[in-house]
């Protein structure tokens, strides 16, 4: 019965997870996948999203270190970050790759850095949400999570 | 066949249980990836590895039934995995990036993939891949492709494999949003799609590849997507399909010649020496550009071979430009030097030099490399033809056997004679300013035939001066040439003989030679084919030109082309009697060829060399 606020908490966290556009659609791809035998699917994915683009950001933070920029090496990086991100429908974090990618291409080395100071945040802000997340759901109960409002 | 009936036949449960290899260095996609292929209840196994994929593939061939790659991977590029599956087990294939551009689809449609799907991925995408492996269960039970028929919209269930997959391969998704409906109805919707295979075929004709090559060069070898090309083509019933097709062609042409144009400046610089009369005759103005195919290199000459001759024919001879003329009086003999921009100046100068006169050898040299003869061009054309093959010698397109003649583009002046040993390279650029504009530079593949012609339509540009109109001839009689010699494969002979026909028919028809000396790089021929050849040129009499194509004619074929045609302009460049006159030797060495221009110098007079009027 307890649960039921804490429900109702989670459904809320999530809807505006949408609404301020951290998440898009492909995220609720994730949550179709969610099934008795994948109970903690989600969580999994993201858990896993976040251990690898944290190497890639380091990566590119250490290529944004290197003078002149390799803006080529910087579009490639960034590219894979694009295609892991938008994997999990984390929205901000893609938009801001495209952006620096368009920066990449054009040259332009400050735009890249801001742009990339500007994704990091975006990146760890999502994180931290998602991580609530994730927490009140295991709270909730696993069966809950499965079961939880698409 | 019937989907169904296909899987009541033994496959069980089939599409449940296909056996899929999903590769993706990305562990977050992959791991995505693989679930949505369980939930599609197919039977999954994922690496991040390329190489693990293949590695797995090769231990067992029929331990899968398709596979799923990325197209960005460390240890191995998606498209290499993508040929390698597809040559060594021919299993098919489905690109997937976070990357939709155009240009990256088309590569990898190109490479075989039976389909390129953009991340993320969605499951509906994913639960309608097994018709790939249908499809080509299919085709290769009974060969005839069976998607011949599209499908009623929306097919028997979400898009039959048998659907045509033009629908399925030519489907970029960009829209993440389809939905399983969208991409039945898209499937039906590509069964209608005219430019499904149900669409009569588009021949490409001299005038269409005309166009096209023009539009291509417009556009920059770079930039010409399927759409502008069309668009600046402005033909009607021409399809953007019909388009990326042809371009895709046309750039594996490039590539190929761009291979052997690399054979052919050694050859050419063999040959450079020989005679300088050829040079003269390479005074053929401007090059022009070439316009070798604008694709730079990519294009395949299997492509090419792909142009029915006749079209070549027709090619060369609608380009009004062409000239063969251009043989005499063209100055700049435009040897195709297809090399991307740095061709070797060298070559240029020497060709230049020739040109004016220093018939040194190096006309043969020059041709192949660079035909650039910026001398002779006015135009700038020389830049080569669009991307050249980047080969850095001279890169007489060597097409093996294809033809290039789209580029055939009104040479003006100055046929190119890429006379490169393998390739004889015809640029007709012609400097005159009139029409011509393309240099056409034929790549005469020394191999046996002159397999490639590759006529390279040098930019109008190029042929501002004079010899344009040669050029255009030139570059019809490369056209032929490259027909001719693409009919021949192995033997020069065959194409021979073929060649002075058809050569002839081009020249004949209509160029309007007017100084483009055309000279069939294929004179230089490596070492036998052309040279023997040309010796017969000789005996064409006006065709100046021919010398170097003499040679290369020597046994008579005139790959050149028809000694009648010569006649026409007296220039012509080819003189397709094998009269055995003129070659000096069969060594077929370029050396023989300028030779043997010489010698024809001194014979014909007339005309004489068109080339030497010319120059």
């Amino acid at each position: 019965m307890e649960r039921n606020p804490m429900r109702r908490q989670l459904a809320s966290m999530r809807k505006s997870l949408f609404d301020q556009g951290y998440l898009d659609e492909q995220f609720m791809e994730l949550e179709q996948l969610l099934d008795d035998a994948n109970p903690n699917f989600v969580e999994e994915v993201v858990t896993l999203y976040y251990r690898d683009s944290a190497r890639l950001i380091l990566n590119l933070d250490r290529a944004l270190e290197r003078r002149p920029l390799d803006f080529s090496k910087l579009d490639g990086l960034m590219h894979q970050f694009k295609g892991s991100s938008s994997s999990i429908g984390a929205k901000k974090v893609k938009a801001e790759s495209t952006l620096f990618r368009e920066y990449c291409k054009s040259g332009n080395a400050e735009g890249c850095m801001r742009t990339f100071q500007q994704l990091k945040k975006e990146y760890a802000t999502l994180r931290k949400k998602l991580e609530t997340y994730f927490q009140l759901a295991r709270q909730i109960g696993p069966m809950e999570s499965a079961n939880r409002p698409k | 066949m019937t989907v169904e009936q296909i899987v009541s036949e033994g496959k069980d449960q089939f599409p449940i249980g296909m056996r899929v290899l999903a590769v993706d260095d990305d562990p977050t996609c992959l791991l995505l990836l693989g679930t949505l292929l369980r939930r599609c209840q197919y039977h999954v196994t994922t690496t991040s590895q390329a190489k693990t994929a293949l590695k797995m593939l090769r231990e067992n061939k029929n331990k899968f039934d398709l596979v799923i790659s990325d197209v960005h991977m460390p240890d191995m590029d998606g498209f290499k995995l993508l040929e390698h599956v597809g040559l060594e087990m021919d299993l098919p294939v489905i690109m997937l990036s976070a990357n939709g551009d155009t240009k990256l689809v088309m590569k990898g449609i190109t490479h075989g993939a039976c389909d390129y799907l953009l991340k993320p991925v969605r499951i509906e995408e994913l639960q309608n891949i097994w018709q790939h492996v249908v499809r080509r269960k299919k085709k290769d039970r009974c060969n005839s492709g069976s998607k011949d028929k599209p499908h009623p919209d929306s097919g028997e269930d979400a898009g039959i494999g048998n659907v045509d997959n033009n629908g399925k391969l030519n489907k970029k998704r960009k829209d993440q949003n389809e939905d399983e409906d969208d991409e039945r109805d898209e499937n039906g919707h590509d069964n209608e799609d005219p430019s499904a295979q149900k669409k009569p075929r588009v021949v490409w004709s001299v005038e269409l590849h005309r166009k096209f090559v023009a539009a291509v060069n417009q556009l920059g070898i770079d930039k010409a997507v399927p759409k502008k090309i069309l668009e600046l083509m402005n033909v009607e019933k021409l399809t953007r399909e019909n388009v990326a097709s042809h371009l895709q062609k046309f750039r594996l042409y490039l590539k190929r010649i761009s291979c052997v144009a690399n054979q052919q400046a050694n050859m050419a610089a063999a040959l450079g020496t020989a005679d300088s009369a050829y040079l003269r005759m390479g005074s053929l103005n401007g090059l022009g550009n070439f316009h070798t195919l604008a694709g730079s290199d990519q294009l395949h000459n299997a492509a090419f071979r792909s142009f029915p001759p006749s079209g070549v024919l027709g090619r060369l001879n609608t380009p009004a430009g062409l000239g063969i003329r251009g043989l005499p009086s063209p100055g700049t003999i435009q040897l195709g030097h297809v090399q991307n921009s740095g061709n070797p100046t060298n070559d240029l100068s020497k060709l230049q030099s020739f040109v004016p006169g220093n018939h040194n050898t190096n006309i043969l040299q020059g041709m192949p490399m660079s035909l650039e003869l910026d001398r002779l061009q006015h135009n700038k054309s020389v830049g080569h033809i669009g991307e050249l093959p980047t080969t850095d010698s001279t890169t007489v397109f060597p097409g093996s056997g294809s033809l290039v003649d789209a580029r055939i583009t009104g040479f003006s002046n100055n046929p190119l004679l890429g006379v490169t040993s393998n390739s004889l390279m015809l640029e007709g650029s012609s400097q005159q300013a009139t029409s011509h504009t393309s240099v056409s530079a034929i790549g005469f593949q020394n191999g046996n035939a002159l397999s490639d012609f590759t006529l390279i339509a040098p930019a109008s540009n190029q042929l501002q001066d004079s010899k344009a109109d040669s050029q255009g001839q030139a570059s019809l009689i490369n056209c032929n040439a490259g027909q001719i010699i693409r009919s021949a494969p192995q033997e020069w002979n065959a194409p021979r003989k073929d060649a002075p026909y058809q050569s002839h028919a081009l020249i004949n028809s209509s160029i309007p030679i007017n100084s483009a000396m055309i000279q069939l790089g294929q004179c230089l021929d490596r070492n036998n084919s052309i040279f023997h050849r040309t010796t017969d040129l000789d005996s064409v009499g006006p065709l100046n030109f021919v010398d170097p194509l003499s040679i290369k004619q020597s046994e008579g074929d005139n790959y050149i082309m028809e000694p009648s045609v010569i006649e026409k302009e007296g220039y012509l460049m080819f003189q397709p009697r094998p009269h055995g006159s003129h070659v000096p030797d069969n060594t077929g060495s370029l050396k023989d060829l300028a030779s043997a221009m010489m010698k024809q110098e001194d014979d014909l007079g007339c005309n004489g060399y068109s080339l030497r009027t010319s120059i």
